[in-house]
Parts: structure tokens; sequence; C-alpha cells
């Protein structure tokens, strides 16, 4: 009976394991396609495709990342903030995203500086 | 487990977390900053001129005029209107029935922004910026308070200097000395008048300074330069939108 219970609650653990393996493959997939389009400058199709992502897999930090970059290069400030934040939240260590979020906030408090003039 | 198997897992370990870090893809941005002020609805702008304070070794209305002329001749966006500046002191003092004192080059008229306040009244005037839109066919509106002052400073500062080490090779150190320092401080307040209706659209405030050793002989004109340097960027981004150059790390 034990072994039975065993059994069944590493089949349970396997399955959702592989659940999410195929969520972070959907993810990557979007995350690929929008990097591809990033580099041709196609932001609103980039930003598009890490929405996507984000929204398959919302514990996948480089999604979150991309997608602030994302909306900063459509001026879509606020929503960069939040998807940065995002990111460093699922990994706070990643020295990358650090980096682009510290860009990224001297143009957003210099913006709002001048907002708040 | 042996020491060198320890080491073996440890590299794989290694290896294995640095080709996981390396998919990353460095791009090149260009971030747009919205301007504050949508042009769109004028053709023409009008730099009329500026109440000035602080140190009279330059003229700075006439200079700040001439200078944002010549920055917004170089955009595409508004046509610029060739007019001599405004003289808005004198204008004041008429109204306010002053009888200005003789020019002295040693102690200022205006010292400071505060002694500016009786005469920024003409801001608000709204049928006075109305009649001037009327006459240079109702364009956008530039002026505001231009206050440039002598400042001195004393305290530590950090400098690199050089130093031939024992194997006689110059190794570059910061040292940080006593100084005196003495500069400029420009604050531009940059008023943008609507010259249909005579409102005021947006106001944009700036403080910058330009500090140099005691010893050191700057002219206030070339600092006010250095300074307005430095302002102008913004003052640009007050009418179009600028876009900052960078680069961001895509992750995968």
């Amino acid at each position: 009976m034990r072994i039975t219970i065993w059994l069944l609650v590493t089949f349970l653990v396997g399955v959702s394991g592989v659940a999410h393996a195929d969520e972070r493959d959907d993810a990557k997939a979007q995350v690929d396609f929008g990097i591809t389009v990033a580099q041709s400058g196609l932001w609103k199709e980039a930003a598009y495709r890490w929405e996507r992502a984000t929204e398959i897999d919302p514990t996948y930090g480089a999604a979150w990342n991309n997608l602030g970059v994302g909306y900063e290069q459509l001026g879509r400030f606020d929503d960069a903030r939040r998807a940065y934040e995002k990111a460093l939240e699922v990994e706070p260590d990643n020295t990358y995203i650090r980096n682009n979020y510290d860009s990224f906030r001297e143009i957003y408090d210099r913006q709002n500086r001048r907002r708040d003039r | 487990m042996t020491a060198r198997t320890v080491v073996a897992i440890a590299s794989l370990a290694g290896a294995v977390s640095l080709s996981a870090c390396s998919s990353f893809y460095e791009i090149a941005v260009e971030t747009p900053i919205q301007a504050s002020i949508d042009v769109g609805a004028f053709q023409r702008v009008l730099v009329a001129g500026f109440l000035n304070a602080g140190t009279q070794t330059i003229d700075a209305n006439t200079e700040t005029a001439r200078l944002l002329r010549s920055q917004l001749r170089n955009r595409q966006e508004l046509r610029v209107i060739e007019a001599d500046a405004l003289a808005l002191v004198e204008e004041m003092d008429e109204r306010l029935g002053i009888t200005p004192p003789p020019l002295d080059e040693e102690t200022p008229r205006f010292p400071d922004a505060d002694a500016l306040a009786k005469h920024e009244a003409i801001f608000e005037d709204r049928e006075f910026w109305q009649q001037i839109g009327e006459e240079y066919q109702e364009p956008l509106i530039v002026t505001g308070t231009v206050v440039f002052s002598e400042v001195t400073r004393s305290g530590i500062v950090s400098r690199p200097q050089t130093v031939v080490n024992a194997q006689g090779i110059d190794e570059y150190r910061t040292i940080r000395e006593y100084r005196d320092m003495r500069g400029f401080a420009l604050s531009p307040r940059f008023i943008f008048i609507d010259g249909r209706t005579g409102e005021t659209l947006h106001t944009e405030s700036f403080h910058e300074e330009a500090l140099y050793p005691a010893s050191q002989n700057t002219p206030a004109l070339s600092s006010y330069f250095e300074l307005m340097d430095r302002v102008l960027p913004s003052f640009l981004n007050t009418l179009s939108t600028q876009k900052i150059r960078g680069s961001r790390v895509l992750l995968k």
C-alpha cells in the first residue's frame, strides 16, 4: 500500500513537472521569436510575443525582462517598470536584469522629474 | 568521494551554469522621451526674451535668446521668428513706475531670483502675450527668467594624480584635498506661452553650476555657454521627442 502511494506521488510530481516543462517550452518559443523580431526593430510584435510568454509562464524571468525592454522602446514607461520589477522578483540575483533596470530607471526618473515640475 | 571528484563535479556545474547564463543578446536601443508640449498647433516659435538676474558681466537676456534661437533653428518642427529680445525688465519698470538705478557692474540690480518677484507678474499678463502673439502670427512664445551668478565654494575635492611606482611605471591615484573653488551658477526658468491665447502651457526650471580652482580665471561668457550646454538637451526635449541611445540585454 505504502509503495502504491509513493508511486502515485512520484507519478503526479513527474506529470506536473512535465506540464511545467511544456509551459516553459511554449513560453521559450515566444521569447525566442520576440528576440528575432526585436533584432529587426519590430518592438510592437516583440512586446506582444513576450506578453504571451509571461501569460504562459509567469515565473519566466527572462520573458519579464524582455517585456520590460520592449515596453521601454514603445515609450510605455510605467508598464516597463512593472515588467522589470516582476523580472527582478522572479530572478533577484540576475545581474543582466538588474543592469537593464538601472539603465531604465535613469531615464524613467528623469522623465518623472520633468513631469513633476 | 575524493577531492578530485569534487573538483570535477564543481567544474561541470560551473560550465553548466555558465552555458545557462550565456543565452543573452545585447541589443542597441533608442529609448524615446516624449516631448512635454505638443507643438503641432504652432508653425512658428518666438524666443521673446527673459528677465535676468545675477551678475551683469554678461547680458543673460540677449545671450539666452540668441542661443535658444540658434538651437531651435537647427530643428525642423518650428520656424524661428527673427526678432530682438524684448526688454521685459524695462517693460515692467514702466508699469511699476520704477526708475531703474544707474548701471553698476559690481552690484547687480537683481542679485537673485527673489529680487525679480514683482517683475515676474508679466508672465501672468495674458493680454500682453496675446498682443505679442498677434504681432507675430500666433507663435509659441518662449520666455522666462535667467539667473546667472558668481558662486564660491570651499571643500574637499578628488582629483587624479600620476605617480611612478617602484617598477618605474606610471600609476593613477585619486587624491583628496581641500580647495577653494570659484565659478558660476545658472538657473533658467523657461516659460512656454500660447501666442493665440496668452496662456502659459508649460514651465521648466533648471539649475547648473560650474566650479573652477580659485586661481583659474574663467570668463563669465565661456562658463555661461558651458552651463547652457547642459541645459539645452532638456530644453529641446520640451518641444520635440528625444531618443536616448543605449543598450539592453535580452534573455532567453
